[in-house]
């Protein structure tokens, strides 16, 4: 099952650059949320401190409450221990060239050092049908390399390995937006059939993308976010000038 | 200007505004086309000719070298140690396995040392002080002449010890196995996208974890072939052996007594006045260009094995 996300006073930097300024949402459980604008906005920057993957990088930080259920992430957990209940797809699908389809999607596991087979190979059957990718790749899973797989298989086997770790929160940083449109639908249906077990974030640049897949949508703008609502509501009767501005395409 | 054969307008439209039709046959760009080809065959004959010359000093060397010797190339050169002046017979037997031996410390200690050296630099030590540092220091280590490198370990050790070593001989070849081996490890983990690096920690993977078995894995064709590099160098090396190994004319296997290698006996037959000698050195020599051949090759097709097929 999904936990909700809620964010409070977050802020965050790179180097003197303050790219995320005084963020407050709640993101709710099982639902899907889509966030939308302009490039450099700091959609991205706001997700990777979901999962402490800001940080990684040595001259990011960040400042602020961000709560999953009752744990304040950046108070008491590891980041490590963070990012295997928070899972993330990145834009464009990293698979590990070295591994094959099998070792690709059990990875999260293998490197933790889980080693049994039977729940590894259970593991990655669950894994792979709920990316919808089984039927495709169930032939050559340990024949072929992750990375020899088309562009939209990749990406869905990166779906698959974030979703292997069981994750309860999933983070998508445009998914969708290296992919052809088929592959992108097939990603689409994908988001919304995992909406009833997980809690998903994704970010967009498309927002026909929001609008289908998500309830709820937030519009960034210049590190702040301008406003949060349901989606309908964003597209048809946004609060805020500049939010209609950018859903009409007059900017952005 | 004659129509372009190559381009079809749109249907319902006969000429495209924003389509402007190339001649192909026109004056400027068949002059264009012409000089374009004559540079890519100037291009492609220097790329050729710049091979050719790499090669044929290898083939030469190699060549002269079976000539010169394989007619003293027998049984005995592989079993027998050597034989005093004026006897027949005797062979460098001692001296190939004292050359295992040594080859085998110096990488045991050379290679273990180097790629740590190597991950800190790339996955550590961006932009550190004290990373600048190893690396200046990297760099200037592998331009040392290797004399020094065995006076280093001469002095490190065999003063120390009060005699000649196995050892030494290894430490001297390891500490110039190092820098090769340190630099190339940086180079090749800095080729690895850093997207594979997040998709492991977006995984929850500790940094340690990834490093290990994601970056080093990936990079590991690039890291062996940096070794066998830095291996085939220090193996041919004579001048660190000949105050640390010192070299022997009888078996040896303790770590801690002077031990043959084969380009300190090679050495010590060619400045001989001997033309047995000589024929042994030549033929030596051949032994010892054939044993690298056949170790870089081994481990590159063991490496080659463990490969992914489709792996970019």
């Amino acid at each position: 099952m999904g936990v909700g996300i809620s964010v409070e006073h977050l802020n965050a930097w790179y180097g003197q650059t303050h790219t995320l300024q005084d963020i407050n949402v709640e993101l709710p459980a099982n639902h899907a949320t889509a966030l939308i604008g302009p490039s450099g906005c700091g959609k991205s920057t706001f997700v990777r401190c979901l999962n402490r993957m800001h940080e990684t990088n040595p001259i990011a930080r960040a400042e602020g409450v961000v709560k999953m259920g009752d744990m304040d992430i950046y108070k008491d957990a590891e980041p490590v221990q963070i990012r295997r209940r928070i899972g993330m797809v990145f834009q464009r699908p990293n698979p590990f060239p070295t591994m094959s389809i099998y070792d690709n999607v059990c990875s999260g596991l293998k490197l933790n050092g889980f080693r049994n087979r039977k729940v590894l190979d259970e593991t990655v059957e669950r894994s792979l049908k709920a990316a919808a990718l089984w039927e495709e790749v169930k032939d050559d899973l340990k024949k072929k390399s992750g990375a020899s797989l088309s562009g939209g298989q990749q990406q869905r086997m990166c779906i698959a390995r974030a979703l292997a770790v069981d994750p309860e929160v999933l983070l998508m940083d445009e998914p969708a937006s290296a992919l052809d449109p088929v592959s992108t639908s097939k990603i689409e249906d994908l988001i919304f059939q995992l909406k009833s077990q997980y809690t998903i974030v994704i970010v967009t640049h498309n927002m026909q993308q929001a609008a289908r897949v998500a309830e709820n949508t937030g519009f960034f703008l210049n590190g702040k976010m301008v406003e949060f609502d349901s989606t309908h509501k964003i597209f048809t009767n946004p609060k805020d000038k500049r939010t209609e501005d950018y859903i009409t395409g007059r900017f952005g | 200007m004659s129509t372009n054969p190559l381009y079809t307008p749109p249907p319902g439209r006969d000429e495209s505004p924003l389509h402007i039709p190339l001649d192909i046959n026109s004056r400027y760009i068949r002059l264009n086309r012409v000089r374009r080809q004559a540079v890519n065959r100037a291009v492609t004959v220097l790329a050729i000719l710049s091979t050719v010359l790499v090669i044929v000093p290898l083939v030469a060397i190699f060549v002269y070298l079976l000539y010169m010797g394989a007619s003293s190339l027998n049984l005995a050169f592989f079993t027998k140690i050597p034989a005093p002046v004026g006897a027949e017979g005797g062979g460098m037997a001692n001296a190939i396995v004292g050359s295992g031996v040594v080859l085998a410390i110096a990488s045991v200690l050379g290679i273990p040392v180097g790629i740590a050296a190597g991950v800190y630099l790339a996955e550590f030590g961006r932009g550190k002080m004290l990373a600048a540092a190893v690396r200046f220091t990297a760099d200037v280590l592998n331009g040392v002449p290797s004399i020094v490198m065995g006076i280093s370990a001469y002095s490190l050790i065999v003063t120390v010890q009060h005699h000649f070593s196995a050892f030494s001989g290894g430490v001297a070849l390891a500490i110039m196995m190092v820098p090769t081996i340190t630099r190339t490890t940086e180079e090749m983990l800095a080729t690895v996208p850093h997207a594979i690096r997040e998709a492991a920690l977006g995984l929850g993977v500790p940094k340690w974890r990834t490093v290990l078995s994601v970056s080093l894995k990936t990079a590991s064709p690039g890291i062996i072939t940096g070794c066998m590099l830095a291996f085939a160098r220090v193996a041919g090396e004579t001048a660190p052996l000949l105050f640390t190994a010192f070299g022997n004319q009888f078996w040896s296997f303790k770590l801690n007594e002077p031990i043959a290698a084969l380009p300190l006996q090679i050495y010590v037959y060619a400045i001989s006045p001997y033309d047995e000698w000589h024929r042994l050195a030549w033929a030596g020599s051949l032994v010892l260009i054939v044993m690298i051949m056949v170790a870089v090759t081994l481990v590159r097709i063991y490496a080659a094995r463990g490969m992914m097929k489709g792996a970019s």
